[in-house]
């Protein structure tokens, strides 16, 4: 027991922790980047683009996370290829924040008058222009909020990649506890981490909305 | 010939049919004032002209471009048939010159000095030269009207379409719009307008155009027709305005 002091074990679980935040940051900018292009396909109007994107957000948004880290390291390795616990990890976390972020601009999107539409049309911009000069600038506004606050949900997301193996705090907080055997210690600490990373955030999140409402 | 050509328009939206068989003939130079109730399908009409509506049957031709059909081409249509909208709706985010840059830039791939050049120049047309940097929200109705005026000017359209252009505004900034609108019509600017401004529709208009039901019920010279009203129905709407 005295081989481990407070000390070990906090410096362990920071050691950790930077896996966890370069976890969350992969798979907010790749679901950031698959997401808009996914926004593009979801409010384009046009059936066939938007059905599968449809498809895709119901199946991320319908099933478990957990179940989706499995299909992706068990699943993949079905065809012979072999997935570390980062890739899938990484490529689960991605697409599954693809699927939420694309929800949410999607209604972001969604909010802005259709008068904004008609006169971009009207001036002879096609779609792809009305989204990027008239309609996007519009919805980033209101999107930065929910956006930050879903971030939030993300970096709680990474937990689950520890039971792939992928050594990220829970992970970790779970080896020390079996050299350690104290659980409650260790968990709250790894609770107390977690919240450091996510109470900014959502404090963050609640400060713009705030701003916002007080600008129109 | 034509510049709008409109033969045998009908629209349903579902059961209701709210436009039932509607044809005009719109030449270069023509300022065409279209008046009636509200759901006479006036502003279905004018809004299907540049393709904002579609149609189920019949034919409109703009500037040579068919309107209606899958494979369309609006993006040229409406780069020769611009729009001004009952409620403005400007870009809130853009300044008044921005507003009226992007479609040149964006579209039509003009520089973005000459672009500048551009805004300027109608923006002058429509008095608000020293409004160039201002964003709408700073602007009252009138001007923010003014502007979007101006952003139809900036693509030199061949058409404009006004859908009841003042109908949003405080009585008191309705005539500076319609003396920018009088102005473009002066100059030879082809001009469809949905309007409840009877006495502009008089003294501007070239042709008048009364809707009913879904029809063109009366049409002809302005100053003839509010003489003398043929039918019932435009007797009965011209003195319901007094």
């Amino acid at each position: 027991m005295s081989d481990f002091s407070l000390w070990i074990i906090v410096k362990n679980l920071l050691w950790a922790t930077q896996w966890t935040i370069l976890l969350s940051l992969i798979a907010f900018i790749g679901g950031g980047i698959v997401g808009l292009i996914l926004l593009f396909l979801r409010t384009s109007q046009v059936k066939w683009l938007e059905v599968p994107t449809k498809l895709y957000i119901e199946f991320f948004q319908g099933t478990p996370l957990l179940m989706q880290l499995f299909l992706f390291f068990f699943g993949v390795a079905l065809f012979g290829i072999e997935v570390s616990p980062w890739m899938a990890a990484g490529l689960a976390l991605t697409l599954w924040t693809s699927a939420f972020l694309t929800e949410i601009w999607r209604g972001c999107v969604e909010a802005i008058p259709k008068g904004q539409w008609e006169a971009s049309a009207s001036v002879a911009m096609n779609y792809v222009e009305q989204m990027r000069y008239v309609i996007l600038p519009q919805a980033m506004r209101i999107a930065i909020a929910p956006t930050v606050g879903f971030s939030v949900q993300v970096i709680k997301g990474t937990a689950l990649a520890s039971i792939i193996g992928f050594v990220e705090l829970t992970k970790a907080g779970t080896m020390i506890n079996n050299a350690t055997f104290r659980p409650f210690l260790v968990y709250a600490l790894v609770a107390l981490i977690y919240f450091c990373l996510c109470f900014p955030l959502s404090w963050y999140a609640k400060r713009l909305e705030g701003k916002l409402n007080v600008a129109r | 010939m034509s510049l709008v050509s409109i033969r045998d328009v009908r629209k349903s939206y579902g059961t209701v049919e709210v436009l039932k068989g509607v044809s005009l003939e719109v030449k270069k130079g023509d300022v065409v004032a279209i008046i009636g109730r509200s759901g006479s399908g006036k502003s279905t009409l004018l809004r299907c002209i540049n393709g904002l509506e579609t149609y189920q049957s019949g034919a409109i031709l703009a500037d040579g471009i068919e309107v209606g059909g899958v494979h369309a081409n609006l993006r040229e249509l409406r780069r020769h048939v611009g729009m001004v909208f009952q409620q403005f709706n400007l870009f809130p985010h853009l300044t008044a010159a921005e507003n009226v840059m992007l479609a040149p830039t964006v579209v039509n791939k003009t520089p973005k000095k000459e672009a500048r050049a551009i805004a300027a120049e109608v923006l002058a047309k429509v008095g608000l030269s020293e409004k160039m940097d201002a964003y709408p929200s700073q602007l009252s109705g009138g001007q923010q009207q003014r502007v979007a005026i101006a952003r139809s000017l900036a693509m030199r359209p061949k058409v404009l379409l006004c859908d009841e252009i003042t109908s949003a505004l405080d009585p008191e900034l309705v005539n500076e719009v319609l003396r920018v609108v009088e102005q473009l019509a002066k100059e030879g600017m082809t001009l469809i307008l949905v309007t409840h401004e009877m006495r502009f529709a008089r003294d501007v208009g070239t042709h008048l155009v009364f809707m009913h039901h879904g029809k063109v019920h009366e049409s002809g010279k302005p100053k003839e027709v509010f003489a003398a009203p043929q039918t019932p129905e435009l007797q009965q709407f011209v003195s319901g305005i007094g």
